[in-house]
């Protein structure tokens, strides 16, 4: 089991090594002199080279690379060309509103789907089933951003129950939850079913029955733990979509996060921050799938079973 | 003697599918005294699967359906019976087999859980003694008891259904249906586990319904033979009648399909045909157009169960009197 | 941002290598397998003649047809152009002669739906067959030869599936600006790891099996047995994944238009238009909502197709 956690964790290198590299060769082809951001448009030519010698944008493509990377490595994601403050505190800043947002919008879509879904697949074919089918399937047709207007619209401006934004008190966490979870939930709930369909038909649950287990306990102890098992790995992807959605809910509810302040770095440029983000929001995302990678393997024993 | 455990009478079972009504078990009797093995031998989709799965009115519905007849055990009517009532003999007083042992335990439970957790639901017995006994019965089947807390993907094919006989016989079942609980294991694995359930069926006195195809298995281990076609019993008798005098004609094909060791035959004969589409069963008798014998009559009416002497009974018009015999 | 599609196509693969237990049961797909080829229907008719019972589907099919000739016969359609300001009417609530109200700008809203309707679906399309054929081409090179090819073309695909799609697709725009090609390329590309896997496996799936031994030994190409024995059966997962992947394609530019990075005013967009829309949401809530509407709907009709796909191209997966 330790080798196995191991091994995942040693895999995460060469992914991010090339997380790094693919984020920063999009930036270091984006047009626009930071030198010159840095010090406005009407700072003298002279200058402005003077400041590229000195932040090293003239050297090779590599060489920059390089730079980056041992940089990162010791936190060091250069400086916002706006605030002019080290980027990685910026980043980090904000990244604690991000990962409340995300793990708020995990727990709506599972404490949503993975119960319904279940539910779903054991009355198959009843109201029930037919009508949250439908309703998932809007819920994964649903803009996100949409919604969330939508929501301040009816819970802000209508009915006033909710902050149409903000960030600090439960009631602010509500909508945009909601919002960033729905679609997740909806997933969420469309494969439990068809995963608990799935796993219902198997000759085992038939073994199950035959043994004279009542319907509760063949759907609680028999089919449940098997239908979680592709269902948590779906868990783990949806984290990084609600980690990708943050971009736009944080913007709607102005909410304090990573994907604001990148939406923000990009409209002025900068580069050093949007970088950054999107190498924070990949590492996160890599580290909560290798999260769920072990958790799988504590679940399933076919798993456990080859690294022992 | 005559202690009638199991008696199935004019059963019929349907699978409504987007085909049309699929008639898998249709006008189906069948007995079984206490104590006795039968065989219940027919193809691939005779219907000897969804017989055993009404029993233990295990028939997924949907899309199945058991539409008529009734089940009979030890005098209690089991189609009658609420789904509390059928879940306390299920397991506990019949309990089944299966023919995949790959598949049919749960992956991601140990297999000593999975024997002990039809013995605490069915038996009043502490969780310490289940244990116990769970480790007994794994014993019993040749498993050391320390794999208990093993998982089934841990275990070969065969000592997989050697797991499965030691759940279904734990609780000390008065039958035991065991569906083809051979077919999927290498032939040398094959006759050790028949032997360890014909060894535990003698030592518990189990009566048991083997359901194959194979003629060879029936021959080793029963004492008596239901053969199935296109979803009804065709012929009954005791192992040996059926053997020295097979009376349906699709019997006699199943027995001239096969190889003898004793005479020198040219070619075998094989039953020409197939199975007929369950979607669309033949009129009258089901077997007549793969028939050798068949007449006119035999695609008009159904044939008659006749008892053509005692113990052997037969479905077919030629014993009625009705058609010549080729 | 919205999700299914990966999704589906991992439960796909599971489904697909549990497979049916055999029982008397299960016995009805193969029943209806036999009876099919004994009448000679082609695997597409049969699919078809599936697809066509699904009566969702075909909703969803309908749908889409009608937002099609919507977007093709936009000028005929839409009562007023585009792009015609009306400043004595801005953000009038629908009425009669706008009836979807106008926007920030006095523009009819329903006209600038019906021109966003081209828009959408040209990303939606267009996005999915970038992503197809270079995720393609590198799923099934990396499939056939296998050994070193396979391993660089997947782990770089591991490297971009580290990225959430969404925020791959904002550092392309926000890299080399916004722009319908832009936008198209972006999200194309942030999805290709997701063709990659889909083709990969079929190919694996399909290059052992005797035909294309057979192929070989008849001395046929590579190329030729990747194009002409191999894709044409790994259609079936590239079809409901290319179905959903419109969808998602069109959400993802919706989105990179609503934070401002995807395409630019005057065109109509339906990200845009509810971008505009969201600072008018106390006095005029209907300038946000529609284009919201128009998304959902098409999303929508594109979902219930896909799926009704998957269960007539694989029906043992049918419940």
């Amino acid at each position: 089991m330790h080798k196995y956690v191991l091994r995942r964790v040693l895999l995460l290198i060469p992914v991010m090594v090339g997380v790094s590299f693919v984020v920063f060769t999009i930036m270091f082809f984006t047009p626009g002199d930071p030198a010159k951001i840095l010090l406005g448009e009407r700072a003298p030519e002279a200058e402005v080279q003077a400041l590229r010698t000195q932040m090293g944008l003239d050297d090779p493509f590599f060489v920059q690379y390089a730079r980056f990377v041992t940089n990162a490595l010791r936190g060091d994601l250069g400086r916002s060309l706006t605030t002019r403050r080290p980027a990685s505190q910026e980043l980090f800043a904000r990244f604690p509103a991000t990962m409340q947002l995300a793990a708020a919008g995990v727990l709506v879509a599972v404490l949503i789907g993975i119960p319904i879904g279940i539910v779903s697949a054991t009355r198959q074919y009843s109201l029930f089933d037919g009508a949250s089918m439908v309703i998932a399937l809007v819920g994964v047709s649903m803009p996100n951003f949409w919604q969330g207007i939508m929501m301040v619209l009816l819970f802000s401006i209508y009915l006033r129950w909710f902050p149409s934004s903000g960030y600090g008190t439960f009631a602010h966490l509500i909508m945009p939850a909601l919002t960033i979870g729905t679609s997740s939930a909806a997933t969420i709930t469309r494969m439990t079913r068809s995963s608990m369909l799935e796993v219902v038909r198997q000759d085992y649950i038939r073994t199950a029955r035959a043994k004279g287990l009542s319907e509760h306990l063949v759907i609680t102890r028999h089919a449940l733990k098997n239908a979680l098992i592709p269902i948590i790995t779906v868990v783990g992807l949806q984290f990084g979509y609600l980690l990708g959605g943050a971009v736009l809910t944080e913007t709607i509810f102005s909410w304090p996060g990573v994907g604001r302040l990148m939406v923000d770095a990009i409209r002025q440029r900068d580069y050093p921050v949007v970088q950054g983000g999107v190498l924070l929001l990949a590492l996160t995302f890599s580290v909560v799938n290798l999260l769920v990678d072990v958790l799988y393997a504590y679940i399933d024993p076919r798993i456990k079973a080859q690294y022992k | 003697m005559n202690d009638l455990l199991l008696d199935i009478q004019d059963l019929r079972v349907t699978y409504t599918t987007e085909e049309g009504l699929v008639v898998a078990v249709d006008n189906l009797d069948l007995q079984l005294q206490r104590g006795e093995t039968l065989g219940l031998v027919g193809e691939t989709g005779a219907g000897k699967t969804t017989t055993a799965l009404a029993v233990m009115q295990l028939v997924p519905d949907p899309p199945g359906k058991i539409e008529k007849g009734t089940i009979r055990f030890a005098g209690e009517d089991l189609l009658g019976k609420r789904h509390e009532e059928m879940r306390r003999v299920r397991g506990n007083r019949i309990s089944m087999i299966f023919q995949d042992p790959m598949t049919s335990l749960n992956p991601v439970l140990t297999v000593g859980f999975q024997i002990e957790e039809a013995i605490t639901l069915h038996q009043k017995l502490t969780q310490k003694q289940a244990s116990r006994k769970a480790k007994d019965m794994l014993k019993l089947v040749g498993i050391q008891e320390a794999r208990a807390g093993d998982y089934p993907h841990e275990f070969s094919g065969g000592m997989r259904q050697r797991v499965g006989i030691a759940m279904a016989l734990s609780c000390n079942p008065e039958l035991l249906i065991a569906d083809e609980p051979t077919t999927a294991l290498d032939v040398t694995i094959q006759a050790q586990v028949l032997e360890l359930m014909r060894r535990l069926r003698d030592e518990l006195g189990t009566s048991m319904i083997l359901i194959t195809h194979d003629l060879g298995v029936v021959a080793e281990v029963c004492d008596s033979v239901a053969i199935m076609y296109a979803g009804t019993v065709v012929e009954t008798a005791s192992t040996e009648n059926l053997f020295s005098r097979p009376l349906h004609p699709y019997t006699r094909g199943l027995f001239g399909s096969i190889p003898s060791l004793d005479e020198e035959v040219k070619r075998l004969s094989p039953i020409r045909g197939i199975m007929p589409d369950p979607t669309e069963l033949p009129p009258g008798c089901r077997f007549h157009p793969r028939c050798p014998s068949a007449a006119p009559i035999c695609s008009q009416r159904s044939p008659v169960m006749i008892e053509n002497e005692p113990g052997h009974r037969v479905n077919c018009m030629i014993y009625e009197g009705l058609v010549p015999e080729e | 941002m919205k999700t299914e599609a990966d999704n589906v196509v991992t439960a796909d693969v599971d489904e697909r290598q549990q497979g049916l237990p055999e029982s008397d049961a299960g016995r009805d797909t193969a029943m209806q397998v036999l009876t099919d080829t004994r009448r000679g229907r082609s695997q597409w008719a049969e699919v078809w003649r599936r697809l066509r019972r699904n009566w969702m589907a075909m909703f969803g099919l309908a749908i889409i047809i009608v937002i099609f000739f919507t977007a093709i016969f936009a000028e005929v359609i839409a009562p007023y152009d585009y792009r015609t300001q009306n400043l004595r009417r801005i953000a009038d609530p629908p009425s009669r002669e706008h009836l979807l109200g106008t926007d920030d700008l006095g523009r009819d809203i329903l006209s600038r739906i019906i021109y966003g309707a081209r828009v959408s679906l040209q990303v939606g399309f267009v996005a999915v067959s970038i992503s197809l054929i270079l995720g393609g081409t590198l799923g099934a090179l990396a499939g056939y030869y296998g050994g070193r090819l396979d391993n660089v073309v997947m782990r770089f695909m591991d490297v971009l599936l580290a990225i959430p799609s969404i925020l791959l697709a904002i550092a392309i725009v926000s890299a080399f600006g916004g722009g319908l090609v832009n936008v198209m390329v972006a999200v194309g590309i942030a999805t290709i790891p997701v063709y990659a896997r889909i083709v990969k496996a079929s190919v694996i799936s399909i290059k052992e099996q005797e035909y294309i031994e057979a192929a070989r030994a008849i001395g046929a190409t590579d190329l030729r047995i990747i194009l002409k024995h191999i894709l044409p059966n790994s259609m079936a997962p590239i079809i409901v994944q290319g179905t959903l992947g419109v969808a998602i394609a069109i959400l993802s530019a919706a989105g990179l238009s609503f934070i401002g990075l995807g395409i630019e005013p005057p065109t109509p967009e339906w990200g845009a238009m509810l971008s505009s829309g969201r600072h008018l949401i106390r006095r005029a809530p209907h300038v946000a909502t529609f284009p919201g509407v128009a998304i959902m709907i098409t999303i929508f009709a594109l979902n219930l197709l896909g799926d009704g796909l998957r269960d007539a191209l694989d029906p043992r997966l049918k419940q």
